[in-house]
């Protein structure tokens, strides 16, 4: 697609501007593709019961470092007690939509580019094409869907897991009293905490989903490429992830 | 068709296991209705608190600084104007005197509030039912702060000449 000889930020604005133009394509498709919903099925297996189990892990992991490192700070200002609070908000907020989203993009992410960006190398786009039958809505929608259902799903997982290996460090293992760890984490979460994560995770989710499948759709049909692509998926959606972010937690603190 | 099968039986089994942490995160985080267990052992005291501060159900309550019990509920006695707070005592403390006072205690400089109970001389115990009769309300800090400023503001000049006794101040404010 690219003629070589475009400067940078040309190159860049050529590449947003596509990506923009692709989820247009996408978002048209994506209301007929639910007419096949075992295709969508598929996809959300793939995207997302495949990755339960990174989730799961690194959501215990992440909740055993938030238990040890909170206490060990709030040991300081004799305020263990408000361990839960600071875990489950860390968590709600940011750690399980960001982690999630990283995870999402090189475990799911990664799988959904390659597969795509091979059935265009072996032609098989081609040959749907060919048939009369739009790849972008039996291909590409129903992977965006997938990814789009899976993430604030994995998120609440994550969150879950991750609230639970902080308290088994911190009341189990660090001796925080159960009572205090729970009703002052109650006391101090809100509903808008545990909406503000699951919006966070949608978004994220948007993204993951349209850069994989846009990096899938547009590789350069070639062992090669199928690989560059594929590394670009990874890098796009992190660098993604985490700026969608930012904006998302400035709204956030603003309109509160 | 085995293929399906499971196919259909991990997605089901993930979009389920998604909700029920959703359901989780988002019912019983943010409200009050989340029971902790082994919370029926032991036995339960009424104690009446002109002003509970924070407290919640689910805190500790403590003699001596060591857990011996948990707040079992909070309710609001119209009778009084009192908050009635049930407190489930572990079974293995049975021999707290009935003349002990319960007070609202913060727990260091962020930490939440707890039950502190602070034995008494009787020969008769605590029993199920019973009632804690001497309590100590929460200690609202910004009353206190209050306070200290009205005193300082009242006391003037003389506050320099060095400490006046606080007798003499409370006079000279009224």
């Amino acid at each position: 697609m690219s003629n070589g000889a475009e400067s940078v930020p040309i190159a860049a604005i050529r590449r947003v501007g596509s990506v923009a133009v692709f989820l247009g394509q996408v978002l048209a498709q994506v209301p007929p593709a639910f007419a096949k919903p075992r295709l969508i099925v598929q996809q959300i297996y793939n995207a997302g019961a495949r990755s339960l189990v990174i989730i799961m892990l690194s959501g215990l992991f992440v909740g055993m470092v938030l238990g040890l490192q909170g206490f060990d700070l709030l040991q300081r200002f004799g305020s263990e007690d408000a361990l839960g609070v600071a875990a489950a908000l860390g968590l709600l907020k940011e750690l399980g939509p960001v982690v999630t989203a990283l995870l999402f993009a090189g475990r799911a992410g990664t799988s959904l580019t390659s597969e795509i960006g091979l059935m265009k190398a072996t032609d098989q786009l081609t040959a749907m094409q060919m048939m009369a039958v739009d790849p972008v809505r039996y291909v590409v929608a129903p992977r965006f869907i997938g990814s789009f259902i899976a993430m604030p799903l994995l998120n609440a997982i994550f969150c879950g897991i991750g609230l639970f290996g902080a308290q088994l460090i911190g009341v189990s293992l660090m001796g925080v009293d159960a009572g205090a760890f729970w009703s002052q984490t109650q006391n101090a979460v809100e509903l808008n905490d545990v909406a503000e994560g699951i919006i966070k995770s949608v978004a994220f989710g948007t993204a993951c989903g349209l850069i994989a499948v846009y990096e899938g759709y547009h590789a350069a049909p070639t062992a090669e490429g199928v690989g560059l692509a594929t590394t670009r998926t990874v890098v796009t959606s992190s660098v993604l992830v985490l700026l969608v972010d930012y904006m998302l937690t400035a709204a956030f603190l603003t309109t509160h | 068709m085995q293929n399906n099968r499971s196919l259909e039986l991990g997605t089901g089994l993930f979009v389920l296991l998604g909700f029920a942490a959703l359901a989780f995160l988002t019912t019983q985080l943010p409200g009050t209705s989340l029971k902790l267990s082994g919370g029926s052992d032991g036995y339960g005291v009424t104690a009446k608190f002109d002003n509970i501060g924070d407290l919640k159900e689910g805190s500790p309550v403590t003699m001596a600084g060591v857990r011996v019990g948990r707040v079992e509920s909070i309710r609001f006695d119209p009778r009084d104007f009192k908050a009635a707070v049930t407190l489930r005592i572990e079974k293995q403390y049975s021999e707290i005197p009935d003349d002990s006072d319960a007070s609202i205690q913060t727990a260091g400089l962020l930490g939440g509030k707890y039950v502190g109970i602070g034995p008494g001389g009787s020969e008769t115990f605590l029993k199920e039912g019973g009632q804690i009769e001497f309590t100590q309300s929460a200690i609202v800090l910004e009353s206190l702060v209050n306070k200290f400023f009205a005193n300082m503001a009242s006391k003037g000049p003389d506050a320099q000449q060095g400490t006046a006794p606080a007798a003499t101040g409370e006079q000279e404010k009224k």
